[in-house]
């Protein structure tokens, strides 16, 4: 089986986890920016993970031949600080340009703030103005379909953002339709308890269908798997899915997607 | 699959998972103290479990979700605790 991995936070992972990937079929990894568990002080805190992100952590991977992509931006639970998400902003551009930066993510929102949603929508320009994709994360459990909604309205109101080139990630039964017939691209994170296990992951599969959906496991420093997208395609095979529909979801999916990047390159 | 082959595959796991639910309602039942509206909401979202209906885990979800629709005036902490006072419309969702 092959795989791509397309949204781990490997800077929190310990490098055995790159290899267990690698063992499992894993093809790329993907890597958003996000929190640290701890809010930085500074935007030189960012610059450093800027340069962690693109420079260090694909070194890192490509000892296991794993290549490694990454996402930029200031994530929502820092966005409350509107002055220091800012200072960040305006130092993404200089990075953009780097061969492994796919785009601008995760973005979105958290406890569904103006603030949130003032940040947010300055990253849509940023994303709209420098024509790159988009990886959108939804807030999590009972402030997710809210979100979600808001989130909606943000990229719909800019009217350069295309669909097709923006990842809503973390959807569940409950916001999982307003996204794709929204046009957008969904992920499914798959997670321990507030998120999507691998049954629920293949429900939704089988009611949304195959057509612009991924699945991630977006493993951080808090309780998450980096093996969770294999263990759903074994999910997928207990009841009874062919090997062609499994690399439907968990490689050809999320290659279309990030290939629109114009950066993604799998080994030769 | 057909109904027999998925409870062949999920029966002996959701039934765990359902005396799991029992035992941590019996286990708030014999705690002292009020507790908070999370108990309520849990309360409310176990009804959707025998509504009529294949889209039980959606209803589910909206019945712990945040129905509101104006954005917060500020964060109150960082993280989300799993339910709201209020819950989503169903029907109107």
């Amino acid at each position: 089986m092959r795989y791509i991995e397309p949204h781990a936070h490997m800077v929190s992972r310990v490098t055995d986890d790159y290899l267990a990937m690698v063992m499992a079929g894993c093809e790329a990894v993907c890597e958003p920016a996000f929190w640290a568990g701890f809010d930085r002080s500074s935007a030189e805190g960012f610059y450093d993970y800027f340069r962690q992100l693109t420079e260090y952590e694909p070194r890192r991977a490509a000892r296991y031949q794993l290549p490694h992509f990454s996402w930029l931006c200031i994530n929502p639970k820092e966005a409350e600080d509107v002055a220091l998400a800012r200072e960040v902003l305006w130092m993404i551009p200089e990075f953009l340009a780097r061969e492994n930066v796919l785009g601008i993510g995760e973005i979105g929102l958290n406890k569904n703030t103006r603030n949130e949603l003032q940040i947010l929508e300055e990253h849509v320009r940023l994303a709209a103005e420098h024509d790159q994709l988009i990886l959108v994360h939804t807030p999590h459990l009972e402030d997710k379909w809210k979100g979600t909604r808001l989130i909606l309205d943000v990229l719909r109101a800019d009217t350069r953002i295309k669909p097709e080139r923006v990842i809503i990630d973390h959807v569940e039964e409950h916001t999982v339709a307003m996204v794709l017939d929204a046009g957008f691209w969904a992920g499914i994170t798959l997670y321990p308890e507030s998120k999507c296990t691998p049954a629920r992951a293949v429900d939704i599969y089988e009611t949304a269908g195959a057509e612009r959906l991924w699945l991630n496991c977006a493993c951080d420093w808090g309780q998450s798997d980096p093996l969770a997208v294999p263990k759903a395609a074994i999910e997928m095979r207990r009841r009874g899915y062919d090997d062609a529909a499994i690399d439907k979801l968990v490689f050809t999916n999320p290659y279309m997607f990030l290939n629109q990047s114009g950066k993604f390159r799998l080994r030769e | 699959m057909d109904r027999r082959q998925l409870l062949d595959l999920y029966f002996v796991d959701a039934r765990a998972r359902l005396i799991d639910i029992a035992a941590f309602l019996d286990r708030l039942d014999r705690a002292d103290g009020d507790g908070d509206f999370r108990a309520e909401a849990f309360r409310r979202a176990m009804k959707e479990l025998t509504a009529p209906g294949s889209d039980r885990a959606r209803r589910v979800l909206l019945a712990l979700s945040d129905p509101t629709v104006e954005p917060a005036d500020k964060a109150e902490g960082k993280s989300a605790c799993g339910a709201h006072p209020g819950a989503v419309d169903a029907e109107k969702a």
